[in-house]
């Protein structure tokens, strides 16, 4: 069920915007377009969605057509089978959660059966709101039932548009979650929008860097973080990805441990289910260097790796890139850590994880 | 305390303004939505002979009413050929000119509700499913439900009101076109203040209870608006 689309759109007048954009969005997983704001990158859903007029070009999904220009077709957004949650959620304030769950089920033939409302509301906590109206819901709250209503309205595709923008950290983190179950338990496409680079990390699978209302670049999340030369690792805050597995807990000291391709990691935190999927974010500033393995430290996780580039960051600093197995890692360490170490592709050394944040 | 005939003339009175407010909330309801949402070069030139009868003499208005619809205007020429009665002069014409005498107040009212809803609450119900049709039904309909009653209260109220458009068009028959304004007109006219009275102050009391209901709707916590 992958998604294709080639589309130009030409905003006019004040802001005059061209978005001209080439993508195929896998069948799937989480597909995560990621670029400065005023790239195109939300004009580009909303292309998708169908809620542009005069938008040119090609919009299929698996084998429906939902715009062909040359052909003469391009099917009105309510007759596009997608689910949409917007920045600021846009329930409906004059219906109650229940109702504006249930939106979108009455409307599609055949809805969604009474056991998917349940699974819904287990899957996204929304037990006990039934009965409220949006107004009283918090932004996460809020977040959640749009996530549901869209899901409720049976999609072939998920488009979030920025769905985490309008709600504060804390509840952001604890969106992750829900947004990352929808994504494992419903068997489509979710194609994500945001500006976010911790958003994107925690949630995508493939990443699409946009840019100036193109495509600039795309590829599996970690190939696209570990880039050196790339706009992620390039940026303010470079961060590696490492999905893995919980294969153990030590219960003494409260730890989980996680196994990837390069080795394992031990991370504070309650329990989590053995063999359950996680990924962990490490920043390149938790990361420091050492040539030998170190005896005595509180550093708990220290991984050999071995450096694949090495790259000027500012006048002070080097972006180190490491290969720890299969998994890229980032480092940020001084030029004069660098020039001691001799940090040169194929270096052998130890990385020393300070901290890695789960999401 | 009120004469038996004025209570006929209440009567039609009550009529006139039911039915025209009915007929006024049925076309508004179009047009404002059109008023509301059209980016058209025209539509600031509708939305201004829309809001014409808020600054004309309600005499220019029942004087062209009354070419349009007399036996050689267009409207009776239309009636005619309908096999019908020129409306000059019939409840049915008062209904005519009292929804366009009216339509301002009751246009506009919906025009703003229509216009403060959130575009990306349609768009979200259409990315849900939801035609155009059935969005206007579920979502734009009970999000606009103040402005309905303010439409319709001011309708009625203004239509109540009604004297110039009336007195030109709908003459003054007893039981079918006499409505409270023109009763009350002619009691002034052969001196019979009493009756005057009567009338006088019970419009006054009936349009201030029906503002004053308006004013408690709206004042009533704020729109259902995020």
């Amino acid at each position: 069920m992958s998604l294709t689309v080639r589309c130009r759109f030409q905003r006019r007048g004040r802001g005059s915007f061209l978005l001209d954009a080439d993508l195929t969005v896998p069948g799937t997983g989480v597909t995560t377009l990621w670029g400065p704001s005023g790239c195109g990158k939300t004009t580009l859903l909303r292309c998708i969605a169908g809620l542009e007029d005069q938008v040119d070009g090609r919009i299929q999904l698996a084998g429906k057509v939902w715009l062909d220009t040359d052909a003469g077709i391009d099917v009105p957004p309510h007759r596009r089978t997608l689910g949409c949650v917007f920045q600021d959620g846009l329930l409906f304030p004059h219906l109650d959660v229940r109702a504006n769950l249930l939106f979108g089920r009455r409307r599609r033939n055949p809805p969604a059966g009474e056991e998917d409302v349940e699974r819904a509301v287990r899957l996204l906590g929304l037990d006990g709101m039934l009965d409220r109206l949006p107004d009283t819901l918090s932004g996460g709250e809020r977040q959640r039932v749009a996530l549901g209503r869209a899901l409720l309205a049976r999609p072939d595709l998920l488009l979030l548009d920025e769905p985490l923008a309008s709600v504060d950290a804390a509840a952001r983190e604890d969106l992750y979650p829900f947004i990352a179950a929808v994504a494992r338990r419903e068997d489509i496409p979710i194609l994500h929008v945001t500006h976010d680079r911790r958003e994107a990390a925690a949630l995508a699978d493939h990443l699409v860097l946009m840019s100036g209302g193109r495509i600039a670049a795309a590829g599996p999340l970690d190939a696209m973080a570990a880039d050196l030369d790339g706009p992620w690792a390039q940026g303010p805050d470079p961060v590696a990805v490492i999905d893995g597995r919980i294969s153990d807990r030590d219960q003494a000291f409260h730890l989980n441990r996680l196994e990837f391709s390069g080795g394992c990691l031990w991370l504070p935190g309650p329990a989590l289910a053995a063999g359950a999927k996680q990924r962990v974010l490490i920043a390149a500033r938790d990361v420091s260097l050492s040539l030998d393995e170190p005896r005595v430290t509180s550093i708990l996780n220290v991984l050999p790796a071995v450096v694949t580039g090495v790259r000027d960051r500012n006048e002070s600093q080097v972006l180190v890139g490491l290969a720890a197995g299969d998994t890229s890692l980032l480092a940020v360490v001084t030029r004069r850590s660098a020039a001691n170490l001799d940090l040169e592709p194929g270096r052998r050394l130890q990385a020393q994880v300070k901290s890695a944040a789960l999401v | 305390m009120i004469h038996p005939d004025d209570l006929i003339a209440l009567g039609v009175t009550l009529k006139l303004a039911g039915i025209s407010t009915l007929v006024l909330l049925l076309v508004g309801t179009p047009l404002a939505w059109w008023l509301a949402t059209s980016r058209r070069p025209w539509q600031p030139m509708i939305d201004t002979v829309v809001a014409l009868p808020l600054v004309l003499p309600p005499t220019v208005l029942g004087f062209y009413l009354l070419i349009f619809l007399g036996p050689n205007g267009p409207g009776g020429k239309l009636a005619e050929a309908a096999g019908q009665r020129p409306l000059a002069f019939t409840f049915a014409g008062l209904v005519f000119g009292s929804v366009v005498y009216s339509l301002p107040f009751v246009v506009q009212p919906l025009r703003d509700a229509f216009a403060g809803i959130r575009p990306g609450l349609l768009e979200a119900a259409s990315t849900l499913g939801a035609g155009p049709r059935d969005r206007f039904f579920a979502i734009a309909l009970p999000l606009s439900r103040r402005g309905y009653l303010t439409a319709a209260t001011l309708g009625f109220a203004h239509t109540l009101g009604e004297f110039g458009v009336v007195l030109m068009i709908g003459g003054n028959i007893p039981g079918r076109t006499r409505v409270l304004s023109i009763a009350l007109f002619d009691h002034v006219e052969t001196l019979q203040y009493g009756r005057a009275h009567a009338l006088a102050a019970g419009l006054l009391v009936l349009s201030f209870l029906l503002l004053l209901g308006v004013r408690l709707i709206n004042r009533r916590g704020p729109e259902v608006r995020p």
